[in-house]
């Protein structure tokens, strides 16, 4: 079998995958690190008669890829943590109004414009709760390049499952450096396409009455269903309503469909976790480098393992608690300053025996950081 | 194109919101508010079916019906009546 | 097909107050639409927020009611993915020019086959009569208790500077030319803008005592004139009706094929 095989920017995977998910439609704004994710799909799109639009900003961005999704496509936007921010509005309009979306952010150090060209990991809180509201969100992120594009791909399938916006937190460090990817074949993932109503024309449809699975068949703008889609709190027809119940209903559909289906949308890497007394959790770049150190550490005989997070939101509890289970030594390794720390303590039984690794001043976490930290953890004893 | 004549006036009470623009504009003074602030035709002979009444209701309250043969809407009023 | 057709009656009566001039442009709206003849699911019409843009509710097309300014950037994404569709996007003064101007010009700029119509009565209807971008200097709104000392863009001249390649005025009370520059914007290929000036007595007439409704349809009546005329050399304040551009320039998505057909060729 000839594989297709690319030496390639994480930006460039991304962009790879997305068009291998079905990808049709893409409005961006240019920051960095995520340009590049632009750039490619402005080449890329047109060959396959899909659109590609550079906006006037990043609010722009994404309420034209909301409006894209309702005619049928599957949509994108792109951005790093100011575009992020700007973003939020229109993050809560896809969640309200159900619209399937992918919104990549290649995190930058923040806060405001920040380290441009630095990595960080700052936005994963921002990811859950930027918008305003009682929502829940679908955010994920990867390490290297096979695995951000199965994660891009698993990202457009969540979006169209759950009609909802879909989240992916790369970062500077996977979205700039290159490493093999081999390209799947086709139909080596499956695809999710979007559900669409089997209810005939003139026939009354309800786009936001919930099949008992919690799905909701969409009808196309510009299809034989003439329909509302508002922000409002809606009824099951879309339009506006404040009857208690009725908002009640909604917004609990809205985080239910997430937040019940977390088996489903889970995604994570163990690394020796078997017998592992120390466990690093990390996720995104920083996973590399305590990957290296797990590694390392195995080889001299050390009991450490690692749990790669691919999921971050709705964050996988249930499997971080059994997980760490038998853990001593629990050590969130991430750069910034305990986003992912918080859930964690959360979720195992012993939160004091969770400790953080991170780095925050723009400078990628290295094994020898990690190490370090080890150090003063393992040797202060428990 | 013949002159339409008029049928009768339908307006809509539960739409009516009695902003009295109908009646105001109306070139024949055809239109009143009644007591309960809806919008009547009192004096229907005198109406010249410009329908200016009906595209300037805000409430989609007023309809003005002609016979015998509906002329093709509103296109039938002309330009000069509203500048 | 009579009007009705075209709207969701069981919402009526609708929510705007009595005499309020934003139901006047959904009226001209629908006539224009209906004397078209465009079939109800070739249209979708994109509003922000606003009491202006609640117009969405109540027309029985394909509707999309977003978010306040943005109404013309969730378009953009709805035509160029599907361009044969037929995009109508009423907005008020704030919602289109105050916090939607970028996404105005930007549009105006590509030339993206719409239609925007601004529902300008120059207030904050729907948060109760703070002054808007459209208010004028020395107007009278619940953020400008002393008087507004904020000066006013003019919509036309605006709209005809950041590239739109219809422009048009009417007011609330001129509903023939409404109608008529209505349809002439819809079946513009390009970026259409219509300016309607319309009444909000509930707040604009109150504040700054310019009586209910009626008397501020006659105003309407009594201090515009059409484009170009006598009058208005005679008395420079009035304000022009009619339509004050239109021209054929190469449209967005028209172009954008050009682009698909490049690349699908190489
Ligand atoms: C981001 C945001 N800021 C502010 C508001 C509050 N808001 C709702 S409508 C509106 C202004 C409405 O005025 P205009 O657009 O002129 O329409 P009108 O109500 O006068 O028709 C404002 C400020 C909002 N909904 N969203
Ligand atoms: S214009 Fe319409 S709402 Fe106003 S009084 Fe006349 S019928 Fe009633
Ligand atoms: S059609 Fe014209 S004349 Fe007749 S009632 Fe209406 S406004 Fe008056
Ligand atoms: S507040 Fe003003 S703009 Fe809003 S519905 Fe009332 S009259 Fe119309």
């Amino acid at each position: 079998m000839s594989q297709n095989i690319r030496f390639i920017q994480g930006n460039e995977v991304c962009v790879e995958a997305a068009l291998y998910a079905g990808l049709n439609f893409f409005a961006g704004y240019p920051i960095t690190p995520s340009t590049e994710i632009a750039e490619h799909l402005s080449l890329r799109l047109p060959q396959i008669k899909g659109r590609f639009i550079q906006m006037e900003d990043e609010i722009a961005s994404v309420c034209a890829i909301i409006g894209a999704s309702l005619t049928g496509h599957k949509v994108m936007t792109a951005t790093s943590g100011p575009g992020f921010s700007l973003m939020q509005e229109g993050l809560g309009y896809a969640i309200m109004a159900e619209i399937p979306c992918v919104i990549i952010n290649v995190q930058r150090g923040g806060p405001s414009t920040g380290l441009p060209t630095s990595v960080s990991q700052g936005d994963v809180g921002q990811a859950l709760w930027g918008t305003h509201g009682d929502h829940a969100v679908i955010a994920m992120t990867a390490s290297n390049h096979q695995d951000i594009f199965a994660m891009t791909v698993h990202a457009f399938n969540m979006a169209e499952t759950y009609r909802t916006p879909v989240i992916l937190l790369f970062d500077e460090v996977t979205g700039h450096m290159r490493e093999r990817l081999v390209i799947p074949e086709p139909g080596e993932f499956p695809l999710v396409e979007r559900l669409r109503t089997s209810v005939k024309e003139g026939v009354d449809y309800h786009p936001y009455l919930p099949r008992e699975d919690g799905r909701l068949p969409m009808s196309d703008f510009g299809g034989k269903h003439r329909y509302n889609v508002t922000g409002l709190a809606h009824d099951m027809w879309g339009f506006p309503s404040n009857n208690p119940s009725v908002v009640q209903g909604l917004l609990r559909h809205l985080v239910d469909k997430i937040n019940n289906n977390s088996h489903n949308i889970t995604r994570y890497n163990e690394y020796e976790m078997e017998d592992a007394r120390t466990v690093l959790i990390s996720y995104g770049s920083s996973a590399r480098s305590a990957l290296h150190v797990v590694k390392n550490r195995r080889a001299r005989g050390e009991r450490i393992g690692l749990l790669e997070l691919q999921t971050l939101w709705p964050f996988p509890f249930g499997l971080v608690r059994q997980k760490c289970a038998d853990a001593k030594y629990i050590v969130v390794v991430e750069m910034n300053m305990g986003q992912i720390l918080q859930p964690v303590r959360m979720a195992v039984d012993n939160p004091e025996r969770v400790y953080l690794a991170n780095r925050i001043d723009g400078v990628f976490i290295t094994p020898t950081d990690i190490k370090n930290i080890l150090r003063i953890i393992q040797g202060r004893g428990m | 194109m013949g002159k339409p004549k008029l049928k009768e006036h339908i307006i809509n009470r539960e739409w009516c919101k009695g902003c009295g623009i109908c009646v105001h504009f109306c070139p024949k003074n055809v239109l009143e508010l009644d007591e309960n602030d809806k919008a009547v035709a009192v004096i229907p002979e005198e109406c010249i079916c410009c329908r200016l009444c009906e595209l300037r209701c805000p409430d989609l309250a007023i309809e003005v019906i002609t016979e015998p043969s509906e002329v093709s809407e509103s296109s039938e009023v002309s330009e000069t009546s509203e500048v | 097909m009579a009007i009705k057709d075209y709207i969701r009656e069981r919402f009526f009566p609708h929510m705007w107050c009595a005499g309020c001039g934003h139901g006047i442009v959904l009226n001209g709206l629908l006539r224009a639409i209906e004397q078209i003849g465009i079939s109800k699911n070739d249209i979708v019409m994109v509003s922000g927020i606003g009491c202006s843009s609640r117009i969405s509710g109540y027309v029985d097309f394909h509707t999309l009611h977003t978010l306040h300014g943005r109404a013309l950037a969730f378009a953009t994404g709805v035509k160029m993915s599907r361009p044969e569709l037929k995009l109508i996007v009423p907005m008020g003064d704030g919602d289109a020019l105050a916090i939607g101007g970028n996404h105005f010009i930007h549009a105006a700029r590509r030339n993206i086959d719409m239609t925007a119509i601004v529902m300008n009565n120059r207030i904050y209807g729907m948060t109760g009569g703070q002054y808007s971008p459209l208010s004028g200097y020395g107007t009278s709104a619940t953020t400008a208790p002393y008087s507004n000392i904020d000066h006013t863009f003019d919509v036309v001249n605006l709209s005809v500077a950041a590239g739109a390649s219809f422009v048009a005025r009417t007011t609330a009370y001129h509903v023939m030319q409404m109608i008529s520059v209505l349809k002439q914007a819809i079946l513009h290929k390009g970026f259409s803008v219509v300016e309607i000036l319309t009444q909000c007595p509930t707040y604009f007439g109150r504040k700054n005592k310019l009586g209910g409704a009626v008397e501020m349809m006659e105003y309407f009546k009594n201090n515009t004139t059409s484009v170009g005329s006598k009058a208005k050399q005679e008395n420079p304040e009035l304000i022009e009706r009619g339509v004050f551009v239109r021209k054929e320039i190469p449209e967005y998505c028209s172009e954008y094929e050009k682009i698909i057909q490049r690349a699908t060729i190489g």
